[in-house]
């Protein structure tokens, strides 16, 4: 295959993943859109094999090599629970992270890639090389602690450095310093040198900035990562003059990107805020809470009551937040909304932007469950149909519900757009205690007089609801 | 020494009200109290003396008796001045007083020495809504005066076809959507009747609508809550749409309920003797302000007139029409006002003036005129204006903080922003070479493309969208790909390349992307699978 020929098989390629990111618009046209990918992903591989760059002996190496790794990840594919979604996509984009660190050693340390090259070219070159290297540690590292977080290995609670911001500005000084070596590194192995001690220095720094980062803030990582991970492919098709590399990189880095940004406003947070780390940032919290605290009794119910008060309403809202996913209870939620719905109900879901650990989480999880996406709304398409509403069900979600964010202006979460679940005749509200959510907000709604308390584990608890229902 | 409670026959003409019910009474015994009544209190009820006998209360045969016997006396209207001068020497009073409309009788009742409790000063706080006498009894008028204008309205309010012809529903409109507004609306629309209801509170419309009625709003912008979830007095441009829109309703509808009151002042005159005139023959008008001088013009209090063929009721006494479930209902409000007055359950009133709702409800504490209270901390429905500013404040001062996120960016920072691009791409235009030039325009478009194509993604299909483009990350194959095996130059350094290194890292390269590749496509298709409708 010549080359001409290798380079129009990347545009087709390019162009089908665009088709393939355009395609997810709506539920329907995304399963193409999928295949889409699908197929690019093959034409560029292929195309790469049979192409120029790759001579015969190679085939059998990267044969080998797209097998085992192939079957494994299939196998995850396969095996992965829905409510292990964060969990994985931090996992994978790890691993982009680390094969653009390795693809960025071996291009450095390749002599024939920079053979015929001018000595500008060849700055511009090493340059590219350090980029993406960096870029493809810190995705690795903090990847590696987002997954950690996720998967509960890690606490979830922010991790903050005494003098953090100084520490990353020393941090990113040594890179750049340790950059200046490296590009007047008289030989491979003395640039080699300054190469990895950058890599240890940014790996810290992935780290440090996903470790600083509350549990709350997990879907403005979780995109962010996507993003980094489209940057390192980006400027590793800088280092090796592949535009097919650049396109797609540049694709996922902007589109990870949006998402980070889209998350934020969702939680009316500056994008920075949330990198700098803490939920509060250098406000004091201490403060914020004595000013808000809210009492009063809660009035707790049992599944019973929670039973009848869904039995005689006519409209009902469900609001899914991590506590569901956590509990697992996806399934017994859709088989009562199923009941519901049979008996002529109203049943609709509200998700908010940040419910859950990842962008979408919750719509994933209800999918799974299969309930119709139709009944699945967004905050911005429900939040006027509260008032209308006789029961509102908050499952597992505390601060997207938390009226404080919109009439407490000392309030650490003031300003972000919640749930009005207030407005709703009854609202019910599944959670395991009283604890306060990841932004270690107290939450009024819970003392509010229309508002019943339903403690215990969201699984069980539903189970016992379902069962009341059906008796 | 538990305290007596008094209740004596009401003396006001024609009311036919009682402060109490013989369920009533037994709370009212457990809570340690004794309780007397006057014979005959509840006749007009339809509650004999046997009844309250059997709850445990003691008759007293009159009034003079039960008055001087008794450490607190529960009424529905406000006492008369021979009520007052049998009233015991600093005994307590609990009934409706409306203090600001009776000055002189505060001044006897305090000279009295007396404490008195007013059900029509009861705050409005949520706390407080099971006392809120008011509400029960404007609850009560308002399903009472959908009744009186159906006896009046000559017609169904239904519509029905039968073999005799087509009937058309009644319109109904319901002028304020107060409680009374609110229940009328319930009531109308039960018979069948197309309601519609205007309230100058915009909050109200979503409660309007929820009971099935049409919310008719005038188009002039203007704010109508006032303190306390009340109403308040509008400007004269809204007054004047206003009357537009009724002038229009008149001609339209066949009933037309009017509520609307404005507190400490006399009601707003909102149907015009012209709209009265506009309207079918053998229309009917329930003017439900009548006592504080009514919303039509032509509204006689207390009577039922007919002006220009339309029948204009003006009863001041709707709760009391329906005697038997107003006494209950009022019971229930004294009985729970009495729970907060002896929380001990030692049958004896405790008048805690530090407790907020019952500071606003007692306007004489021992002789001491207490009214009125200061005002309540937080209204039942707060005008939303208020509390929503400080907040607006609170973002603005941190925009300034860090830039602001979400809002459009102003002039200003467009130019900087362009202006260090521009700068940028100047730096990079004198310094980079020309090849590099070309993957970098490659790159600035795909960014643009990428941000084009993304907005586009629904939100439900987020999580798929970060898993397929994980996958398609995986592009970064290419980059081992092209490592593991590149043909072998003529007269190149070669065989200064360390083969064997390069080699086993673009193998791991390949397989650890290869994971991504195959489980991203896999699962994001496993993922979306599921998304059905």
């Amino acid at each position: 295959m010549s080359g001409s020929l290798t380079s129009v098989a990347y545009i087709a390629s390019t162009i089908l993943f665009i088709l393939s990111l355009g395609g997810l618009s709506n539920p329907e046209s995304s399963r193409r859109g999928n295949l889409y990918g699908m197929t690019g992903m093959a034409i560029a591989v292929l195309a790469t094999i049979l192409g120029p760059r790759v001579s015969a002996d190679g085939i059998s190496w990267i044969a080998g090599a797209l097998v085992a790794g192939g079957a494994v990840g299939l196998y995850l594919a396969r095996t992965v629970q829905m409510t292990q979604m964060p969990e994985l996509v931090a996992f994978m984009h790890s691993l982009v992270g680390l094969v653009a660190v390795v693809v960025g050693f071996a291009g450095y340390i390749d002599p024939t890639a920079a053979a015929d090259m001018s000595p500008a070219e060849i700055g511009i070159h090493h340059t590219e090389v350090y980029v993406g290297v960096l870029i493809g540690a810190v995705t690795l590292s903090g990847s590696v602690i987002a997954f950690g977080k996720l998967s509960g290995r890690i606490g979830g609670k922010p991790l903050l450095l005494p003098a953090r911001h100084w520490l990353n500005l020393a941090l990113l000084l040594a890179v750049i310093g340790l950059g200046y070596r490296f590009l007047g590194a008289p030989s491979i192995d003395e640039g080699t040198t300054s190469l990895i001690a950058m890599t240890v220095l940014a790996l810290l720094f992935g780290v440090h900035m996903v470790m600083a980062i509350g549990g709350a803030d997990m879907p403005v990582v979780v995109s962010m990562l996507n993003s980094y991970s489209g940057w390192a492919a980006a400027a590793t098709g800088f280092m090796l003059s592949n535009d097919l590399l650049i396109v797609t990189g540049a694709l996922v880095g902007s589109s990870g990107a949006i998402l980070s940004y889209i998350m934020c406003r969702a939680m009316n947070r500056h994008f920075l805020s949330v990198i700098a780390g803490g939920f509060g940032g250098d406000a004091a919290p201490g403060k914020a809470q004595a000013a808000a605290q809210p009492a009063g009794e809660v009035d707790a119910i049992s599944p019973r009551e929670t039973a009848e008060l869904l039995k005689d309403a006519g409209s009902i809202i469900i609001v899914p937040g991590y506590g569901m996913a956590v509990a697992q209870a996806q399934h017994t939620v859709y088989e009562i909304t199923k009941y519901l719905r049979e008996k002529g109900k109203n049943v609709r879901f509200a998700i908010h932007p940040v419910a859950g650990r990842m962008p979408g989480h919750m719509n994933v999880l209800l999918a799974e469950a299969k309930v119709p996406y139709d009944i699945v709304l967004e905050m911005d398409e429900i939040n006027g149909d509260f008032p209308q509403t006789a029961v509102a069900m908050v499952i597992g979600a505390n601060d997207i519900v938390n009226p404080s964010a919109e009439d407490d202006p000392s309030s650490p979460i003031a300003g972000m757009p919640v749930l009005e679940v207030w407005k709703a005749e009854t609202t019910i509200v599944m959670k395991r205690s009283m604890a306060s959510g990841y932004a270690g907000v107290d939450n009024p709604l819970f003392y509010k007089e229309n508002n019943r308390m339903l403690f215990g584990d969201a699984k069980k608890m539903l189970d016992e609801v379902l069962t009341a229902l059906k008796s | 020494m538990p305290q007596s409670i008094g209740i004596p026959k009401e003396v006001f003409s024609g009311e036919r009200r009682v402060a109490t019910v013989p369920d009533a009474v037994q709370k009212l015994i457990k809570l340690g109290f004794t309780v007397l009544v006057q014979s005959g209190a509840g006749d007009a009820a339809s509650i004999g003396d046997d009844a309250y006998r059997a709850a445990g209360a003691s008759i007293v045969p009159d009034a003079a008796a039960l008055w001087s016997d008794s450490d607190i006396v529960f009424k529905v209207r406000a006492p008369t001045r021979d009520e007052v001068s049998l009233m015991r020497e600093g005994g307590t009073l609990v009934s409706f007083i409306w203090p600001a409309q009776n000055p002189e009788l505060l001044q006897a009742l305090a000279a009295k020495r007396a404490t008195v409790l007013a059900m029509d000063s009861v705050p409005r706080i949520s706390r407080a809504q099971k006392l809120d006498a008011l509400s029960s009894m404007a609850n009560i008028g308002g399903y009472r005066a959908v009744i009186e204008a159906a006896h009046e309205f000559g017609r169904f309010f239904t519509g029905q076809i039968t073999a005799a012809g087509k009937v058309p529903p009644a319109k109904v409109f319901v002028i304020g959507a107060g409680v009374a507004g609110l229940a009328a609306i319930g009531a109308a629309s039960g018979l069948g009747a197309i309601v519609r209801a205007n309230d100058t509170r915009a909050e109200v419309a979503d409660q309007i609508k929820s009971l099935g009625a049409e919310f008719v709003p005038v188009d002039y912008v203007e704010e109508g809550a006032g303190g306390g979830g009340y109403a308040k007095v509008m400007s004269e441009g809204f007054q004047k749409a206003q009357r537009e829109v009724f002038a229009k309703q008149a001609r339209e509808v066949d009933i037309i309920i009017t509520t609307a009151l404005i507190p400490g002042r006399p009601a707003p005159k909102l149907i015009t003797a012209e709209m009265v005139q506009s309207m079918r023959p053998g229309s009917v008008i329930v003017d439900m302000a009548s006592e504080q001088g009514g919303n039509c013009e032509l509204t006689e209090p207390g009577k039922v007139v007919v002006r220009h063929g339309v029948i204009i009721i003006g009863y001041t006494d709707l709760p009391s029409r329906l005697p038997t479930q107003a006494s209950n209902l009022y019971a229930t409000n004294l009985f729970r006002l009495s729970e907060e007055l002896c929380k001990a359950k030692d049958g004896r009133f405790n008048v805690n003036m530090d407790d907020e709702v019952i500071r606003g409800t007692t306007v004489i504490k021992e002789g001491v005129i207490t009214w009125p209270p200061p005002a309540p901390k937080l209204s039942a429905a707060p005008p939303g204006a208020a509390p929503a500013k400080p907040v607006v404040k609170a973002a603005a001062a941190d925009k300034k903080g860090h830039g602001g996120g979400g809002e459009p960016m102003s002039a200003a920072s467009t130019a900087v922003t362009f202006g260090v691009a521009a700068v940028l791409f100047t730096l990079i235009g004198i310094y980079a070479p020309a090849a590099f030039l070309g993957h970098f325009t490659v790159f600035v478009l795909a960014c643009f493309v990428g941000y084009m194509v993304v907005w586009n993604v629904t939100p439900s299909l987020h999580t798929p969208l970060m898993s397929v483009t994980n996958a398609i990350s995986s592009i970064i194959i290419i980059g081992a790909l092209v490592q593991i095996a590149p043909p072998v130059l003529a007269g190149s350094a070669d065989t200064l390349r360390p083969v064997t290194i390069i080699r086993w890292l673009a193998v791991a390269g390949i397989a650890l992307t290869a994971v991504n590749m195959f489980g991203g496509f896999a699962v994001t298709r496993r993922m979306l699978s599921m998304f059905r409708k």
